[in-house]
């Protein structure tokens, strides 16, 4: 019987470039830089890695189909390279594969690494919907954005509990507010500065009820990571991190066709109940002692808190009003600043998060550093509310 | 006894007044000012989807099964070749088996189309035929046309069982007379000296072909309870009437002032409006102008009062209205203007025609797909069911969603979104029965939408790809007009 990959993996050097609006460096520069630095973190050669997984959404904009762009720009010493595409859950989709590699024994050390350039669109926000559905729901989907289809989230969470929109855009507020103070104190983030609840509840609505700063930054960035044998590791270097978890949860299409509420999202909640399991969590909101989840809007980041049971069905604004996902919270959320704060290069992202829950685990997160955390997880959640992929890790000491 | 079993019709929510118009473009000097205001299509109408909305109209509480035949009559088709009719059909979800067929190049098409239905059922070849007349013609900036035109649908469905109205004889005439024209690569109308066409055309072949009728079933204009004819001049259409001996009160009202030369749709869009009003007995004069004219003499039967129970008609349409306070949108929607909607606009995939013709009853007929062992609605049509306690594999039958209610579950108004008029609302809508999906919506604002409102189908252009010259239809949800 299969029981999951939990403390077989570690995850022994990490990488992460900043984050924001890098007219002027490369897809392959982001990527050496990210990759180098887990590597010379690592204190591994390049010769050492095994396999690498390359993360990247829209290809259309960054490195072409396959995983030559990876495998080119480091000079990957004719090693098994392989492209992973699953929306938002790209990056933790890489780190998959590697991680899947080594637990399998097929190779000691593996690489993970992803990438986005966004900011060759042209225009801001994530590139046109057209194509990222397919040939035909391009000729029966609505006029859509990520923007709206999450706004529609939060309609449906201001009506079914009987939120007035003032009220409900002032908790969402609190959400931008408190990543944006944690962003401030990252040197590696793309928006680096305090934004008030009044300044948030005030901003230009995107698509309603949401405005300018409940909505994430678009950017480019890289971040990477090399794992290896859980029995290895402590060989390369004294305070590895182990991989408790790795769960993926794609939609069965229920949701839009049939019965869902659209005040959750429910490939979050099985991905979250497989992860628990494999992890061994029982009590969430008590043993997970940080997280960094899909905040590309506040009001994803609002249900994913009730998603992942750190707060009761409907009761998010209570916790968020008394502080607990603060910094010195109960169960601080985006320490690093969040998608909120560092925009999101889709591919990269979810690597970002598990490089801050590395750093926060080892106690090299400076000004942001949270006292003796134990677990950390990472959710990241592609598509829309109705129809997505949703991955979680879990990583810990 | 073959005659009108049905009608419909269908005027565009927004309107602008004369004035507005008169206003932006006057200064030019090149028309003088009209009175009252029009109809205007919405960004997403066109001659195609306003067809569809007429026929929904004249179609409610009629098995679609059983129409026949379907006739196009417009001049502002989008495509020169590729069948409207066809189009139309296959929003409407007709059977294949049908024959469908476009009327075209004479704003005389609507009658010559109705007359064409006639004889099809007369001859027995068909036994209901739909015959839809819609134009939405755009009137260059400052022209006359600009005013005059208004955008507007008829539909009428010809048959042989429960005739409202039986068509009792008709009298053509068919002449070259080259008032307005528009070649293959023109856009707007180019038009004669205004005088000439009102005195020598308008104001005399009207009058010929009413004439003409009435010589030919030796007939009295006294008989007519209703004469409907076109106003291209609305001090020449009263004049005329008189002219005719008609009094006032026979003379059905002629839509200048609210709606406009609707081109092929207006002695049909006016017929309907007389058919509200009419009583079982009543005979109605319809004619036609333009390159010609068809006259027709119809008289009423007692089925008419069981049909105006499912219509929403005209006298309705018109009064559910919204008023365009900008010149600008105005030019904008109909092209008039080119605008910027960002660069995101830009982004167009490319339309799989292969693909479109797969899923044309899911994308054009607004069908998903119905579980035939647990009823489960679907759209799209899927071929799993997603009922998790049902999960039949391939056991759907075709769904047609786009003649459901639906309410709105959730929506939003999107500015990110390219949109010809922002910002751009969609929401998730459910249906009575069961199903939902993400739908635009149109002719609403934002801050008119509650979740929980009642919604219906609209059929709507959904884009229009010029690079590869593809005009791309859906449905859309909209509140209820009436």
């Amino acid at each position: 019987m299969a029981d999951g990959i939990r403390d077989k993996v570690a995850i022994i050097g990490m990488g992460c470039t900043t984050f924001g609006e890098h007219f002027d460096r490369s897809v392959e520069e982001l990527i050496v830089e990210a990759c180098m630095e887990a590597i010379q973190d690592a204190g591994i050669e390049k010769k050492d890695i095994g396999a690498a997984w390359s993360g990247t959404c829209y290809e259309e904009t960054s490195i072409g189909k396959a995983s030559i762009t990876l495998s080119v720009a480091l000079k990957l010493p004719f090693i098994g390279t392989t492209r992973v595409e699953n929306w938002c859950a790209t990056g933790t989709e890489a780190l998959r594969g590697a991680s899947y590699a080594v637990a399998a024994g097929a190779y000691d050390i593996c690489l993970a690494c992803g990438v986005e350039k966004l900011k060759d669109t042209g225009y801001g926000g994530l590139p046109q919907n057209e194509t990222q559905w397919g040939t035909v729901r391009r000729l029966v989907d609505s006029n859509q954005t990520a923007p709206g289809m999450f706004a529609m989230l939060a309609t449906r969470y201001f009506a079914r509990y009987g939120i007035a929109p003032a009220e409900g855009k002032r908790m969402l507020a609190m959400i931008s507010a408190k990543s944006h103070h944690n962003g401030a104190l990252n040197p590696k983030a793309h928006l680096k500065r305090e934004v008030t609840v009044e300044q948030i509840v005030n901003a230009p609505i995107v698509a309603w009820p949401l405005g300018l700063f409940d909505c994430c930054g678009v950017s480019d960035g890289s971040a990477a990571a090399i794992v290896c044998r859980a029995d290895m590791a402590k060989k390369f270097r004294p305070d590895p991190i182990y991989i408790k978890s790795l769960q993926i949860s794609a939609s069965s299409g229920v949701e839009m066709l049939y019965d869902d509420d659209w005040t959750h999202v429910e490939s979050t909640t099985h991905a979250a109940a497989a992860a628990y399991k494999e992890a061994g969590i029982k009590n969430p909101r008590e043993e997970i002692s940080m997280a960094e989840v899909h905040d590309c809007f506040s009001i994803t980041e609002a249900v994913t808190m009730e998603d992942l049971r750190f707060s009761s069905r409907g009761k998010v604004k209570q916790d968020i009003e008394s502080g607990f996902f603060e910094l010195k919270g109960g169960l601080p959320v985006q320490p690093d600043g969040g998608l909120k704060s560092f925009g999101h290069p889709v591919g990269a992202s979810g690597l970002r998060m598990v490089y801050e829950m590395y750093k926060q685990l080892q106690g090299k997160a400076g000004p942001r550093q949270i006292r003796n955390p134990k677990f950390g997880l990472t959710h990241n959640l592609g598509g829309v509310p109705s129809v997505n992929v949703a991955s979680i890790s879990i990583v810990g000491l | 006894m073959v005659g009108i079993t049905s009608y419909g019709a269908y005027i565009p929510l927004l309107r602008i007044n004369r004035k507005l118009i008169s206003s932006a473009t006057g200064w030019l000097g090149s028309a003088s000012a009209l009175p009252g205001e029009k109809a205007v299509a919405n960004y997403d109408e066109d001659s195609l989807t306003m067809a569809v909305a007429a026929a929904v109209d004249c179609l409610r509480g009629i098995e679609r099964e059983k129409v026949d035949e379907l006739y196009l009559a417009t001049t502002t088709s989008p495509y020169r070749e590729r069948l409207g009719a066809g189009i139309v059909s296959t929003a409407l979800d007709l059977r294949a088996d049908i024959r469908a067929a476009d009327f075209s190049n004479s704003i005389k098409a609507g009658t010559t189309a109705l007359l064409a239905a006639l004889d099809t059922v007369k001859a027995g070849s068909a036994k209901n035929v739909i015959v839809c007349a819609s134009d939405c013609r755009v009137g260059k900036a400052g022209s006359s046309q600009e005013q005059s035109c208004g955008d507007g649908a008829a539909a009428l469905l010809v048959g042989e069982g429960n005739v409202i109205a039986t068509i009792e004889g008709s009298y053509s005439l068919s002449y070259d007379f080259v008032d307005y024209w528009r070649t293959e690569t023109d856009k707007y109308d180019r038009a004669w000296e205004d005088r000439w066409i009102r005195d020598v055309g308008y104001s005399k072949i009207i009058p010929e072909v009413i004439t003409g009728l009435l010589k030919k079933y030796k007939l009295n204009i006294k008989d007519f309870a209703r004469v409907v004819y076109p106003s291209l001049y609305p001090r020449e259409h009263a004049a005329m009437g008189k002219k005719l001996g008609a009094e006032p009160n026979q003379i059905q009202e002629q839509l200048f002032t609210t709606v406009g030369d609707t081109g092929t749709a207006y002695p049909l869009l006016m017929l309907a409006a007389a058919l509200e009003e009419a009583k079982p007995g009543d005979k109605i004069l319809v004619a036609s102008y333009g390159n010609g004219s068809d006259a027709l003499f119809l008289q009423v039967t007692p089925e008419i009062d069981k049909v105006r129970a499912n219509k929403r008609g005209v006298k309705k349409h018109l009064a559910s209205k919204k008023d365009l306070t900008n010149y600008e949108k105005y030019a904008t929607f109909r092209d008039v203007l080119t605008v910027d909607i960002g660069r995101r606009g830009e982004d167009m995939g490319p339309t799989q025609l292969s693909t479109l013709w797969r899923e044309r009853r899911m994308v054009l007929g607004g069908c998903g797909s119905r579980c035939k062992r647990c009823g489960t609605p679907h759209y799209p049509r899927q071929i799993v069911c997603a009922n998790p306690a049902c999960e039949a594999v391939n056991e759907m039958e075709p769904y047609r969603f786009s003649d459901k209610k639906g309410q709105i579950f959730t929506y939003t108004g999107d500015s990110l979104a390219p949109s010809f008029s922002p910002p751009a609302v969609y929401g998730i809508v459910t249906f009575e029965g069961g199903g939902r999906y993400n739908f635009d919506l149109t002719d609403c604002d934002l801050e008119s939408l509650k979740v929980g409102m009642p919604v219906e189908m609209t059929f709507r252009r959904k884009y229009r790809d010029m690079v590869r010259g593809i005009h791309g239809y859906f449905w859309k949800a909209t509140p209820p007009r009436a």
